[in-house]
């Protein structure tokens, strides 16, 4: 029974992580034949690379704008529609629906909005003349706002997913709290920070692992927003496309690729960690 | 169950894709204290209708792009001027977004189907029966958990290469076909049910295939409803392998479709948008019908983990 997870999974997950962890400290041409062996030294420089520390740092930039970014919009949307009135059903819809969109089809959403040539924004007269910057030079293609914007996409594409996680957390938070509470003389806002957002503790933590994982994996948008330009300077090259996108230094090493890689494996297994931690403590508080 | 709902105000239950079946605590009578009475409520309701237009808004000038012959893209990005299917028909033909959805459509079903498969046995295995070395083997399987596709991908290419796998289907299910987010999901749930039961079947002389499909199955069928649809969505909406395991047009699934329709048609915005719109109403459908396995597959890892 267990032979067909155990053959997929150990052909496709592990023996190729540890054949990556070995080819890592290898040169290769970009069959990953060929190769040359340069010691495990080759992590250490490979990391200290100038091209690979621009990268963990937009990586870090990245996490550090859209996870905060979406937890607080997450909690506020689903705080906001955690309410009885009527219609209150189609607005929750609303809220969850971008859940539904693809990586491609959420950046390509968000490159026909922030184009500045033939894109949406550029073209509406009011928008145009409060913010002309993004007709010129474009609010992708500025290198000092090229990360925002990507972010902006991101976090809009995953706002359904925290949305629904949180709305579900707000309802497992027992009613009689918040009743005892406002009989007490406890208003909305000191409910909100000292019943809502302890018993959300929880839910917030897996929200913030998963969404940094995700910032950490994030390949998708910059491929079809930004290509992880604007050159020269590459402020929003990822890990992922810095190893896989098409302007990628190490694209035709196999070696290389399977080092960074191994690197990026190494920053997701401490966030991994973080996750088991906190799930076994959310386990402990649930008991 | 039944009798609770018959209490609730008429509200649109059905359009709630997070409102929970089997949460009690939430069911109380109307005059509650957190129903906002007055300017509260008004103020309320315009804060919502603001959010969803800043939500929705990405979404609308999409598919008023869509619906726009290519010489009105520019003029009035936000008013549908002349609605058209035309630009729709030819995203479906030229960027054969047809073939794309149906090329999306095979793998995931594929995967899903391997991985509600696999996952229900080996889970199965793990959760009722016993053999030596249980607790490692277990270990292991959910360590595979923890390595990304990024990690895998470099040697996963030459493997998926070296089997002539380049631009087919198999290229894109075969490494998928198991997951250990599945074994680890369905042995919580199997284990929860009573030791009795299986008991009670081995006597009867019903062996552990029979007593899988006829107890086993049908009591975790809404935990194999959100695998299945957590699995779909996954594969679906994968990126970066299909990328890099495809360059021949006509194997291109949704995802690297729509990013060679992105590259050919840059001067024709309308038409990318129309592809997009193609490639988004047939999951904003599904998620629309299986809206509640949604929430159950998401609140999975967090809830159950």
């Amino acid at each position: 029974m267990l032979a067909p997870s155990a053959v997929i999974l150990g052909v496709f997950v592990l023996y190729p992580l540890g054949r990556a962890v070995w080819l890592g400290q290898q040169r290769c041409d970009n069959f990953g034949n060929n190769c040359v062996s340069q010691g495990f030294g080759q992590y250490l420089d490979l990391f200290r690379s100038t091209e690979f520390q621009n990268a963990l740092e937009v990586t870090f930039r990245f996490a550090l704008i859209t996870v905060p970014a979406g937890v607080i919009l997450g909690v506020g949307l689903a705080v906001l529609a955690d309410k009885y009135l009527r219609g209150i059903g189609v607005f929750r819809a609303v809220f969850s629906s971008t859940v539904a969109t693809s990586v491609a089809v959420a950046s390509l959403m968000w490159l026909f909005l922030l184009q500045p040539s033939v894109g949406a924004l550029a073209n509406v007269g009011w928008f145009n003349s409060l913010f002309p910057s993004v007709k010129s030079p474009g609010w992708l293609q500025d290198p000092d706002t090229a990360l925002w914007a990507v972010s902006a996409s991101s976090v809009w594409a995953n706002l359904g997913f925290t949305f629904i996680l949180v709305t579900a957390g707000l309802q497992s938070i027992p009613r009689d709290l918040h009743e005892a509470a406002a009989v007490d003389g406890a208003g909305g806002i000191r409910r909100f920070w000292s019943i809502t957002v302890p018993m959300l503790g929880p839910t917030l933590l897996f929200v913030m692992i998963v969404s940094s994982t995700r910032a950490f994996q994030t390949y998708g948008e910059i491929d079809l927003l930004t290509g992880g330009g604007p050159q020269p300077t590459n402020p929003t090259t990822t890990i992922p496309y810095f190893i896989y996108g098409q302007n990628s230094p190490i694209r035709n090493d196999a070696g290389l690729q399977a080092g960074a890689a191994v690197l990026l494996f190494l920053m997701l297994l401490v966030l991994s960690g973080l996750q088991l931690a906190g799930i076994g403590r959310r386990v402990h508080y649930g008991e | 169950m039944a009798s609770e709902h018959v209490i609730e105000p008429a509200e649109p239950m059905v359009t709630d894709p997070v409102a929970p079946a089997d949460d009690t605590s939430r069911r109380h009578p109307r005059q509650s204290f957190d129903e906002p009475s007055g300017a509260g409520r008004l103020g309320r309701y315009a804060l919502l209708c603001l959010v969803t237009f800043v939500v929705v808004f990405p979404i609308y000038t999409t598919v008023v792009a869509a619906l726009k012959p290519g010489s009105e893209v520019l003029e009035n990005p936000l008013v549908p001027t002349t609605v058209t299917f035309d630009v729709i028909v030819d995203a479906w033909n030229e960027g054969r977004l047809g073939r794309y959805l149906l090329n999306s459509f095979i793998v995931a079903f594929v995967v899903t189907t391997a991985q509600v498969v696999t996952s229900v046995l080996a889970a199965y295995a793990f959760a009722i029966l016993q053999f030596p070395g249980k607790r490692i083997v277990f270990l292991v399987f959910v360590a595979t958990l923890l390595v990304p596709l990024e990690a895998t991908l470099v040697v996963n290419l030459d493997t998926v290469d070296s089997l002539g796998w380049l631009n087919t289907y198999q290229g894109l299910a075969v490494p998928f076909l198991a997951t250990a987010f599945g074994i680890f999901l369905l042995r919580q749930v199997f284990l929860t049910l009573p030791r009795d039961l299986r008991d009670a079947a081995a006597i009867d002389g019903v062996g552990h295939l029979g007593f899988l499909r006829h107890v086993a199955i049908p009591l975790v069928r809404p935990t194999i409803g959100a695998l299945a649809l957590f699995s779909f969505l996954g594969t679906w909406n994968q990126y970066l392998w299909p990328n890099l395991v495809i360059n021949e047009a006509d194997m291109n699934t949704v995802q690297s479709g729509l990013r060679l329709l992105s590259r050919s048609s840059l001067s024709e915005p309308n038409l990318v948008m129309a592809g997009t719109v193609i490639a988004a109403v047939p999951i904003f459908i599904a998620l629309f019908v299986f809206q509640r396995q949604l929430v159950r597959g998401l609140t999975a890892g967090a809830v159950k983990g």
